[in-house]
């Protein structure tokens, strides 16, 4: 398999994200190399602060790395304003996260056309983006309803609703089952599973679950104290 | 973001914490109400104030008299050599001049003489003043009982209050009943033939037909002439200089300059061996109004007169009421700028409250920028909203101050005034100055907003 700029959507260059500690330095990602290619359904695993969230913040485009680049669709992030980098999260990234982090005050509805509010989608747009949305994560009875009066998986599938809404090509995931039972849990993993391969969207998945990172993604990497560990690909 | 959507999402932020921002916009609306208030004090007492003062011709008036007489005053204002013109007398010709001067609204001579009046068969000694026309919109005729003269040459008279009373007990029912003046009338004695011709009366003869009268003298003719009371008034009317028109029965002037009566200057005039061709002590030119009394001022002293006018007393005045007004907008802005800490304070809340709400957004696409505009949206819908208020507010204390005042101003049987006045440029002021004030106030919370360190504010707690 021949890899072209095209195909592949992330690729970090030995990416460090450190914090100073007082008299300690805590080297949170350390020296990561990584590409990903475009469609492609990743796992990364790794033991408690091992670094994982701050990875995918760093392609998110929410935190700089202290060293390395990062480029996204060809692009460096590095390099990105931080004007740019918002534009970056708003059209390339969407993200979801195990806290579910809708707005508790907003509808369904108003949480999912938050983003498209922010990136200036034209008002007569929205509605049908929205609904399109709503409807890939089979949620549209539910649109008029905050997010108190969702449960857990419901409340899961609207962030992913809104974090599709302005048709990303990238989707970074936080432990998205990680307060979710089992059962919930997979049916959010069939749906980024679904999401993959329909939408044809590159998913960057933190799990803690191996289990589940081996039955619904193409391939697992692990983190361990900043660094990448093991990188494989699923038979 | 777009305004809209902007506007949007910080109404509903403002709505999410009800309460507190509503007595966050309070504290707006009380210090735009006190800085309006304050003002529409100040405002409203100089509208007053120079209303009063515009009304009482101290200060659209000039005030003319002959070099001539300054010299008689023994006030010696040495000739100038260069010049040696004997000085101009002030005459019917001057003051016929001086009327045409642009913007000059009439030119009247003082006539105010005492006398003696006749009521209802008893006599009574007074003292009569020739009231201009145009001081029927003088402040003084305001409350008057009555009517002002139906015209400027009727036989009418308006009594000051206190004199009224001496006539009678209740002084509203002189009102309609006639008075006999008794007066000494100058007549120029027959010296020349054409003095024949001019009418042997009184009445109808001006000044202009006066100066055929080239007599060396006059002789002094007692007449009596019957006026009908149309008006009692409460205040002396003091239309001019030095107590001029400070008379306590009043009629027309125009009227009073046909009676010919004898005036102090006559006499003098006489001793003087200049002719008793009708000159005047001095005139009280009405200018159209203040701004127009230097011009006015320059060009009769041009013709050869002397001059004198309050400008400079409204020039000191005018300061007076700008530090007046001065010191008011800063104890109501001192109020504002106490209000403005408590924007301050909220959006300082509010970020520590939504921090997660903040980190959300930027997850979602929102730039440092957006975060900061919609912080300083929500300070200015406070500002607009807490300047409305407020200009109600300050209405509503002005109003109250008024009315207060006015119970009080009742009580002592005094008119009643307009304490507060808040015109348009002071509502509009008020309400940009609390937004710009909010805005202002916004920005240490909005930048701070803006630079929240989302993956903080994401972190799971
Ligand atoms: N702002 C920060 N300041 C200091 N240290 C930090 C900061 N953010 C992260 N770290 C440290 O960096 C390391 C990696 O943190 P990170 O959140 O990426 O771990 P993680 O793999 O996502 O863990 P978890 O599975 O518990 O979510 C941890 O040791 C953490 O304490
Ligand atoms: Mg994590």
């Amino acid at each position: 398999m021949t890899e072209t700029i095209d195909e592949i959507a992330i690729r970090t260059e030995q990416v460090s994200r450190s914090y100073q500690m007082g008299d300690a330095l805590v080297r949170a990602v350390d020296d990561v190399s990584i590409a990903i290619r475009s469609k492609e359904f990743v796992a990364l695993l790794g033991s408690s602060g091992s670094g994982k969230s701050t990875l995918l913040n760093l392609i998110a485009g929410l935190d700089r790395p202290t060293s390395g680049a990062i480029f996204a669709h060809g692009r460096n992030l590095a390099e990105m304003s931080s004007e740019d980098l918002a534009q970056h999260r708003s059209h390339t990234i969407g993200m979801v996260f195990q806290a579910f982090n809708l707005l508790p005050r907003m509808t369904l509805e108003e949480n999912v056309e938050l983003p498209l509010r922010l990136a200036e989608v034209e008002r007569a747009d929205r509605a049908g983006r929205v609904r399109e949305s709503v409807d890939r994560v089979r949620l549209a009875a539910r649109l008029t309803h905050r997010p108190s009066e969702l449960s857990g998986g419901e409340q899961q599938r609207a962030a992913l609703a809104r974090a599709l809404v302005n048709r990303p090509t990238i989707l970074l995931a936080d432990e998205p089952t990680g307060n979710l039972d089992s059962a919930t849990g997979d049916a959010i993993l069939h749906l980024l599973r679904e999401i993959n391969e329909s939408l044809g969207m590159t998913i960057v998945m933190v799990t803690h679950d191996r289990d589940r990172a081996a039955r619904f993604a193409h391939r697992i990497v692990t983190m361990a104290d900043g660094k990448l560990i093991r990188d494989g690909t699923r038979p | 973001m777009k305004t809209r959507d902007l506007t949007e999402l910080a109404g509903r932020n403002l709505r999410e914490a009800l309460l507190r921002n509503s007595l966050t916009t309070l504290g707006i609306a009380v210090g735009v109400a006190s800085l309006v208030a304050m003002l529409s004090l100040g405002v409203g007492l100089q509208q007053l104030a120079s209303k009063r003062l515009s009304r009482s011709g101290l200060f659209d008036a000039v005030f003319v008299s002959s070099r001539l007489n300054q010299r008689g005053f023994g006030r010696p204002t040495r000739p100038d050599p260069a010049t040696a013109a004997p000085p101009k007398v002030l005459d019917a010709e001057a003051r016929q001049k001086i009327s045409v001067l642009p913007d000059v609204v009439e030119v009247y001579p003082e006539i105010r003489f005492p006398t003696e009046i006749q009521f209802e068969g008893k006599p009574f000694s007074t003292t009569v003043a020739g009231i201009p026309a145009s001081a029927k919109s003088d402040g003084a005729f305001d409350g008057m009982k009555g009517a002002f003269f139906s015209g400027p040459n009727v036989d009418e008279a308006i009594l000051q209050i206190e004199f009224a009373k001496d006539l009678s007990t209740q002084p509203d029912s002189l009102i309609g009943k006639d008075l006999t003046l008794r007066y000494a009338e100058r007549q120029p004695l027959p010296a020349e033939p054409s003095a024949g011709k001019s009418k042997a009366g009184a009445d109808g003869t001006t000044p202009h037909s006066a100066e055929t009268d080239l007599s060396p003298g006059f002789s002094i003719v007692p007449r009596e002439k019957i006026f009908r009371v149309v008006g009692v008034v409460e205040t002396e009317p003091a239309t001019g200089f030095g107590g001029f028109g400070r008379g306590r029965l009043l009629i027309p002037l125009q009227v009073a300059e046909t009676l010919r009566i004898t005036q102090a200057n006559d006499l003098r005039e006489i001793l003087r061996g200049t002719s008793s061709k009708g000159n005047y002590d001095s005139l009280t030119v009405r200018v159209k109004g203040p701004s127009q009394v230097k011009s006015v001022e320059d060009a009769i002293q041009a013709m050869g007169f002397t001059t004198f006018s309050l400008l400079d007393a409204t020039k000191s005045l005018r300061q007076v009421f700008a530090v007046f007004d001065l010191l008011l907008g800063i104890f109501g802005s001192l109020a504002l700028a106490v209000a403005s800490l408590g924007i301050i304070n909220t959006l300082v809340m509010a970020i520590l409250e939504r921090r997660r709400e903040i980190g959300i957004l930027k997850a979602l696409g929102a730039a440092d920028r957006d975060i900061r505009r919609l912080f300083f949206a929500e300070a200015a819908v406070m500002g607009l909203v807490g300047g409305i208020l407020g200009v109600v507010l300050g209405w509503l204390i002005g109003s109250a101050l008024t009315f207060g005042t006015n119970v009080y101003l009742r009580r002592q049987e005094l008119p009643p005034i307009d304490l507060s006045s808040i015109p348009w440029w002071m509502v509009a002021g008020a309400i940009g100055f609390s937004v710009a004030v909010s805005l202002a106030a916004g920005i240490y919370p909005a930048s701070r907003a803006a630079k929240l360190n989302p993956v903080e504010a994401l972190r799971y707690e």
